[in-house]
């Protein structure tokens, strides 16, 4: 059983490399039990959208055109 | 003939849309080598190479994209120039233990603690409209150790593959993701603390 601590390194990780089969299915195992890890999964996608958002050319008051 | 019915091909001759965008290309520089003088070296560079090139944009919007894309080219070669002369292993502690920065939100059983369970962030788009999660989303990144900032910008700025940073930084597979994952634990607490509950910050 995978403790939250360990969930998110998992779904860090998974942000810079392919999970193997052995740790995805826990992972979705915790993720469908766990509210917080849920959120902090989706918090990754986040994180990896507003960079991408960013360094496309940062979103600034003269882009308003 | 002279390419005056084509305001866009001229927009970086506009004194005001130039100096917009290289204050800018400056906040972005900077923010990645942490060091002005570099950062504006590397604007230049950046900016030399825009008024020598020959493309073509449907608007400022894309040629804004078009100039932060050598920008970060150029920003590539510094890191990779400095890496060869003042290499970033020897000022990152191999020593720390990880995730140790973050263990206090989780409790013994390494579950997080009630008050530290991450939340719902909502529709991404709805917070990237507003202006000022920018200035937060900047105020973070500035607030993580500098190489743990480097490396995660390298990351997901740059848009380097992980093993091709950890190669270039001479780190282990998984000192780079010990690092990566500091970043974006750091990252998320501040936007959750300073954007999507500042009426309550952990206490
Ligand atoms: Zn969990």
């Amino acid at each position: 059983m995978l403790t939250c601590q360990q969930v998110t390194r998992l779904l860090s990780e998974a942000q810079d490399r392919k999970l193997r089969l052995k740790e995805k299915l826990p992972l979705k195992l915790h993720l469908l039990m766990c509210a917080g890890c849920d959120n902090f999964h989706q918090q990754m996608d986040f994180l990896r959208q507003a960079s991408r958002r960013y360094s496309v050319a940062p979103p600034n008051a003269d882009d308003a055109e | 003939m002279n390419g005056n019915d084509d305001p866009t091909r001229n927009a970086l001759w506009n004194p005001v849309f130039l100096a917009d965008l290289r204050r800018d290309l400056l906040r972005f520089a900077e923010l990645q080598l942490r060091d002005q003088s570099a950062a504006e070296d590397t604007v230049q560079e950046a900016l030399t190479a825009a008024f020598s090139g020959q493309d073509r944009f449907t608007g400022r919007a894309a040629l804004k994209t078009w100039v932060f894309a050598i920008l970060k080219n150029k920003i590539v070669d510094t890191l990779r120039h400095r890496q060869r002369t003042a290499p970033i292993t020897s000022l990152i502690p191999d020593d720390e233990e990880e995730g140790d920065d973050f263990a206090v939100l989780f409790n013994p059983g390494h579950h997080w603690n009630p008050a530290d369970r991450p939340q719902a962030w909502g529709d991404p788009e709805t917070t990237f409209a507003q202006q000022q999660f920018w200035v937060v989303f900047e105020t973070c990144l500035t607030r993580l150790p500098e190489n743990t900032a480097r490396v995660f910008m390298m990351r997901e700025f740059l848009g380097l593959e992980t093993l091709d940073i950890c190669l270039e930084l001479a780190l282990t597979t998984n000192h780079c993701h010990v690092i990566l994952h500091r970043a974006r634990m750091g990252l998320r607490l501040c936007l959750e603390q300073r954007w999507f509950t500042p009426e309550n910050p952990t206490c």
